[in-house]
């Protein structure tokens, strides 16, 4: 009946050795675990830094009252109406044009030419952004010896455009072959099929990445100091003109020896970080749903 | 070989049923010119077939088909009989998949595969150089191994995906495109009461009669199926099996299979591929499949029937 326990054969008695290495294993676990603490920190430090300083500085009149032309009051209405102009007009130049650009790579390139792009596109979305503004500034600004809102959107379009034609291009590739089979044998020709079948396929994908991609453009200042500049005054559609925008605004303002000037900023600050956060929250409950489908 | 007609010829109207796919208002003028539009044209083979207009018969004619430099199919030659099954038999890698793509043009949309050697569909070679292969993918359709609905949409959309993507419909006409090629597929009974649920949550089975569903729609001639019932299960694959048989009278079919029970349940003609030393495919026998199955000429064909090789 009962399987009789024989000795148990040495080789598999635990040992030292096999007692130092339960240890060791232990040692790195904790290690890393600490490491991750680490990596989340200071998202949840920035996020109760900002709301704790900006959440007084969060009123009415700093959402809709102009900046006072001198001294100290009003609100940040031109640098919010500003980053909404210049993000929604570079939007509606980097979202076609990444998106295109990745339909080609995908979709009709040659290898060698796709990874010659995609290379690129990676690079440019490792290029400091300040280089970005510089590279926009000798022409679009110098020529017309003038900072412009229509620059500051040329410079935050071509930080998008890499970024959203790298996440389309990705998701055009999760797109199974089999669908574009499936489309061609029933006599659909190829731009349908890449219009219908592919992109709408990896629609969501897509959605995600050009909405990071705003978020970045929305919180970037670096590409607009030599560009839109900023501006005391709220510019409505005169591209041609200054323009602010809310993380000069900040810069700005922070950069004050007044206290009430600071505490706008702060605000500011918060605002942004709520777009910002409220995208990203936004992307990962979209790519959660998918994923759980 | 017939010269193509340039002008357009009454659109095919099998039995009457699809002249609401197939409304003039719907159809630009380049879909006149689609082989399918010319296929009872005097002069045809099958012209003077005895109940409706006899179509979908193609030829195969000295056909190689080669990967770059690589030659996958040597040489092969042989007849599609309309209106019946035409079941492609031989081991795996000897180029049945790559010769039912020749058929429709599929295999240009791969990168350095090219054919020599000819392909007629009623006459008409379809690797003319006017021959819009777009065009004549909507005459002979083509249904895949693993079933492949579009995810995005809903199966009522997935049965009509060819029509609209082409621009080819007229709104009133479409949901009684839907309910007869659903029902010809086999699957309206089951679904009819949730058209607008997506196609991926239907079974493997049913996403492949809605494949099928999708591929009738078009109004083809011929359908190519290739390993139709490789991804799915005994019942299914049966489901499949009795809708070939259904769709024989209609359609030609010529279908890939591994399976040889199911060639020999579901298919007239059978042709048998294998491979040579440089491992391009070539055909060894084909012929009416019980005399393939019961007494082979070629003893190559006998071994791989009888199971002893392949
Ligand atoms: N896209 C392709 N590119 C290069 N070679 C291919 C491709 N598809 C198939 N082949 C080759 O062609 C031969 C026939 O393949 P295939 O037609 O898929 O065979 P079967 O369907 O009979 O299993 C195989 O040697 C295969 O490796
Ligand atoms: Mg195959």
């Amino acid at each position: 009946m009962a399987v009789a326990s024989r000795s148990i054969p040495a080789s598999l008695v635990r040992s030292g050795a096999d007692r130092r290495r339960a240890l060791i294993d232990r040692l790195f676990r904790s290690l890393a675990l600490l490491a991750a603490v680490i990596c989340v920190i200071p998202l949840f430090l920035i996020v109760a830094y900002v709301v704790i300083n900006g959440i007084g500085a969060l009123n009415l009149d700093l959402l809709t009252k102009a900046p006072r032309a001198l001294g100290v009051g009003g609100g940040a209405e031109a640098a919010i109406l500003g980053s909404i102009q210049m993000v929604a007009l570079a939007s509606l130049m980097a979202i076609p044009a990444g998106i295109l650009a990745a339909v080609y790579v995908s979709e009709f390139s040659h290898r060698r030419s796709a990874t010659v792009i995609r290379f690129s596109a990676d690079v440019l979305v490792g290029i400091p952004s300040i280089l970005m503004g510089i590279f926009v500034f000798t022409f679009l600004v110098l020529p017309f010896h003038q900072y412009n809102a229509f620059a500051g959107s040329v410079a935050l379009a071509f930080l998008m455009v890499p970024i959203i034609m790298r996440t389309t291009e990705e998701m055009l590739r999760l797109v199974p072959g089999d669908l574009r089979e499936a489309s061609f044998a029933l006599g659909v020709p190829t731009w349908r099929t890449v219009l219908s079948v592919v992109l709408r396929t990896g629609l969501p994908g897509i959605l995600t990445g050009v909405m990071l991609a705003v978020a970045r453009a929305a919180g970037e200042t670096a590409p607009l100091l030599f560009t839109a500049l900023g501006s005391r005054l709220v510019n409505v559609g005169d591209w041609s003109k200054p323009m602010d925008a809310l993380p000069i605004f900040v810069y700005t303002n922070a950069r004050q020896p007044i206290a009430a000037l600071n505490e706008q900023a702060w605000g500011a600050a918060l605002l942004l970080l709520m777009f910002v956060l409220t995208i990203n929250i936004l992307v990962r409950a979209r790519t959660w749903s998918v994923r759980s489908r | 070989m017939k010269e193509i007609p340039e002008m357009a010829i009454e659109s095919l109207d099998r039995a009457g049923e699809t002249a609401a796919v197939a409304s003039p208002n719907g159809q630009s003028p380049s879909d006149q010119q689609s082989v399918a539009r010319y296929a009872g044209a005097p002069g045809s083979p099958l012209a003077t077939a005895p109940t409706s207009v006899a179509t979908g018969a193609m030829e195969v004619q000295a056909l190689n088909v080669y990967y770059s430099a690589f030659r996958a199919v040597r040489d092969v030659s042989l007849p599609i009989t309309p209106q019946s099954v035409t079941a492609l038999i031989g081991p795996s890698g000897c180029g049945k998949s790559t010769f039912l793509r020749t058929l429709n043009r599929m295999h240009e949309v791969i990168p350095g595969a090219r054919v020599e050697g000819t392909v007629t569909l009623d006459g008409v070679d379809v690797y003319d150089p006017r021959i819009d292969p777009v065009q004549l993918r909507r005459v002979i359709g083509m249904v895949f191994q693993r079933p492949n609905p579009f995810p995005t949409m809903s199966i009522y959309d997935n049965v009509v995906a060819g029509l609209r993507l082409t621009g080819r419909h007229s709104k009133a006409s479409l949901d009684g495109v839907v309910e007869r090629s659903l029902q010809r597929a086999a699957l309206w009974n089951e679904v009819k009461d949730k058209l607008r649920q997506s196609g991926v949550s239907l079974s493997g089975g049913q996403q492949q009669r809605l494949c099928i569903a999708r591929a009738l729609a078009v109004d083809p001639e011929v359908i190519l199926m290739d390993e139709p019932c490789s991804a799915l299960d005994p019942v299914a694959t049966l489901k499949i099996e009795e809708l070939i048989s259904d769709l024989r009278d209609r359609y030609t079919i010529v279908i890939v299979t591994h399976n040889m029970q199911q060639a020999s349940r579901v298919s007239d003609q059978t042709a048998f591929f294998t491979m040579g030393d440089d491992r391009a495919g070539y055909l060894v026998e084909m012929g009416p499949t019980k005399e393939m199955f019961t007494s082979p000429k070629d003893q190559l064909t006998e071994d791989y029937v009888s199971g002893r090789f392949g």
